[in-house]
């Protein structure tokens, strides 16, 4: 089984400070892989290289077989990946409908279409409410979304990710700032729409250890640049000096909020 | 930049299909009553206004090309007289320099030489957002207006060149003195073209296209990962608002029988920003309603006091401060107030 995704030795720096360190993953189809690890452990930049934003200083990162080394976002796009980002990414003064729309016109190469009427176009008018119902956002959809709640804000973000009908979903901190009842329900939607959409792997990026236990097929622990540890979530929870490295520091905080 | 979206009104942040439909119809006949009233016009007013309204239709085509850069795609330029200048002296060379009299032609080929320029202009300036978009639009501008200065036997230098009397459709006219001309035949052509360009742009803001447009203007880093292609996509709008800022500058010339310099000057790349902030560039028909209030407004402070520019800046600046949304926007906050009164 070829992998989906895969770095091999990737490395990242940024003059003498080393982002990331001779990185080796590989996603099958299928996986929901989890990338975990205390912050400053280059998990955004690991990100960015996977999104062909960046390209590593060396190394190959390849999707589908393909080198993607800092092809960019778009052609990424086009070839089947899509990206969710930690900190929302909406289009303030935009309705769902319209966000939403935005992917399917790309996705079906509709963009060079100056003369037609997007209002119109039946298919895509189907395709978006399609797409805003898997993600309950099918009676907002003429809604401005800067008028929307954080987790609805949060989940067009996603569902327009998802128009793109891709093969892989990169998932940066989908919950953060989402409180901790609506961060399942959102994951519970992902999934949904992950298996509605024909989405093959997903790569999640998460701080919150339960989500990650509950939803990942692999964990990947990132620790200053380097792989720590490359294990089944069982495995990975069982290992208590793998636990204390990558989650020590957040539960300590975690304790501290608490007290 | 304000919060606005592609089919939203002012309080429209919920419509529904039949509302959508109403709303349609009525911008249709507010159009329709609009182009009628411009259509009577030369035949209740003075000639004096009728020739008023010709910079002002020149105008309106200009700033529908000038606000899909910057109302939809969210750039601001402080450079596009550039291209306006470059349709006024388009036109003076073909009929003065080439004998070419053909109107359509002149349009044509100004509009495509304003492309041209545009193509290597736009794909630098278009690295570059905001402020430095804006400098970079400002210094092409400027090296354009000394390039008429310098290059005398070519431009004219400070007096420009004359632009002669254009072929509408084959036929000069030659029957009619300059101001019938003008306020005749050419006043309906200019009327048609500002219909046709009007549609055409309308079709444009509200085509997939567009839409990728206004995704860019609200965020590109995010429009990006959709799949637009941000940099093509601005440079595409930057070479349409060239277009037909040339079609507007041919209007002009031809209006005035001469290309000037101070058409490149940077003021007048100023002028087209006052006009649509006048207007209001969040709504389509803004920067239409801005060129028709500014040349009004202009011509009756010109006749009343020398200081009519002193008056127009305090209008801008109270437009800005307690009118950001332009005209436009004041007129759809009555609209939507009288609407809820009933």
């Amino acid at each position: 089984m070829t992998a989906l995704i895969e770095t091999i030795g990737v490395s990242k720096a940024y003059g003498s400070f080393i982002a990331l360190d001779g990185v080796s993953l590989a996603v099958a189809r299928g996986e929901l892989l989890s990338i975990v690890g205390p912050n400053g452990a280059g998990k955004t930049t690991l990100v960015n290289v996977l999104t062909g934003l960046l390209k590593p200083t060396s190394g190959t990162v390849r999707f589908k077989g393909e080198d993607i080394a800092g092809i960019g976002p778009v052609a990424l796009a086009k070839r089947g990946m899509a990206r969710a980002f930690q900190l929302v990414h909406i289009f303030p003064a935009m309705t769902v409908a319209q966000t939403i729309g935005v992917a399917v016109v790309s996705h079906s190469s509709r963009s060079l279409r100056m003369f037609a009427s997007v209002a119109s176009d039946a298919s895509l008018r189907s395709r978006v409410r399609e797409v805003a119902a898997i993600f309950g956002l099918d009676t907002k959809l003429d809604t401005q979304s800067r008028l929307l709640s954080q987790g609805e804000k949060k989940l067009l973000d996603i569902a327009s990710a998802f128009a793109l009908t891709p093969e892989v979903i990169l998932l940066d901190e989908p919950t953060s700032g989402v409180s901790s009842g609506d961060k399942h329900s959102i994951m519970k939607t992902l999934m949904e729409a992950g298996k509605h959409a024909g989405v093959q792997a997903i790569i999640l990026v998460e701080h919150d250890m339960n989500l990650v236990a509950e939803y990942s097929t692999r964990i990947v622990a990132l620790k200053e640049g380097k792989v720590l540890a490359d294990l089944p979530p069982d495995q990975f929870f069982n290992n208590p000096e793998i636990v204390a490295a990558v989650v020590g520091k957040l539960v300590g905080k975690m304790s501290q909020r608490v007290a | 930049m304000s919060a606005r979206g592609l089919n939203t009104g002012a309080a429209g942040t919920k419509e529904t299909g039949a509302n959508r439909l109403r709303r349609h119809t009525m911008l249709l006949v507010m159009v329709a009553i609009a182009v009628i009233v411009l259509a009577a016009f030369p035949h209740f007013a003075q000639p004096y206004y009728v020739t008023l309204v010709l910079p002002a239709f020149a105008y309106a085509i200009a700033l529908l090309g000038f606000n899909l850069l910057f109302g939809y795609t969210g750039l601001l330029s402080f450079g596009h007289a550039l291209f306006v200048a470059l349709g006024a002296y388009g036109a003076a060379v073909l009929t003065s320099k080439l004998g070419i009299k053909s109107f359509e032609v002149i349009l044509l080929v100004s509009g495509l030489v304003a492309v041209a320029v545009a193509i290597p202009v736009g794909m630098l300036a278009v690295r570059y957002v905001r402020i430095f978009f804006g400098i970079l639009t400002l210094a092409f501008g400027m090296l354009f207006h000394s390039f008429l200065f310098k290059f005398y036997n070519l431009t004219g230098g400070d007096t420009g060149i004359r632009v002669l009397r254009p072929a509408l459709f084959g036929n000069e006219f030659t029957e009619l003195d300059k101001t019938t001309f003008l306020i005749g035949p050419f006043y309906y052509y200019c009327l048609a073209l500002l219909v046709v360009l009007g549609f055409a742009m309308w079709r444009i803001v509200h085509s997939p296209f567009g839409l990728h447009l206004t995704a860019i203007r609200e965020n590109s880093r995010k429009a990006e990962y959709l799949g637009v292609r941000v940099r093509l996509f601005r440079l595409a709008a930057f070479l349409i608002s060239a277009f037909y800022c040339a079609v507007g500058g041919v209007i002009l010339a031809i209006n005035v029988g001469q290309a000037d310099p101070e058409t490149a000057y940077w003021t007048h790349s100023g002028e087209l920003v006052f006009m649509t902030v006048l207007g209001g560039f969040a709504n389509f028909f803004g920067p239409l309603v801005g060129a028709f209030v500014f040349i009004f407004l202009k011509s009756e402070l010109m006749s009343l006091t020398q200081y009519w520019r002193f008056f127009l800046g305090v209008t801008l600046a109270l437009i800005v401060i307690l009118f950001p949304r332009g005209v436009m926007g004041v007129a759809q906050d009555l609209w939507s107030k009288l609407k809820n009164m009933r």
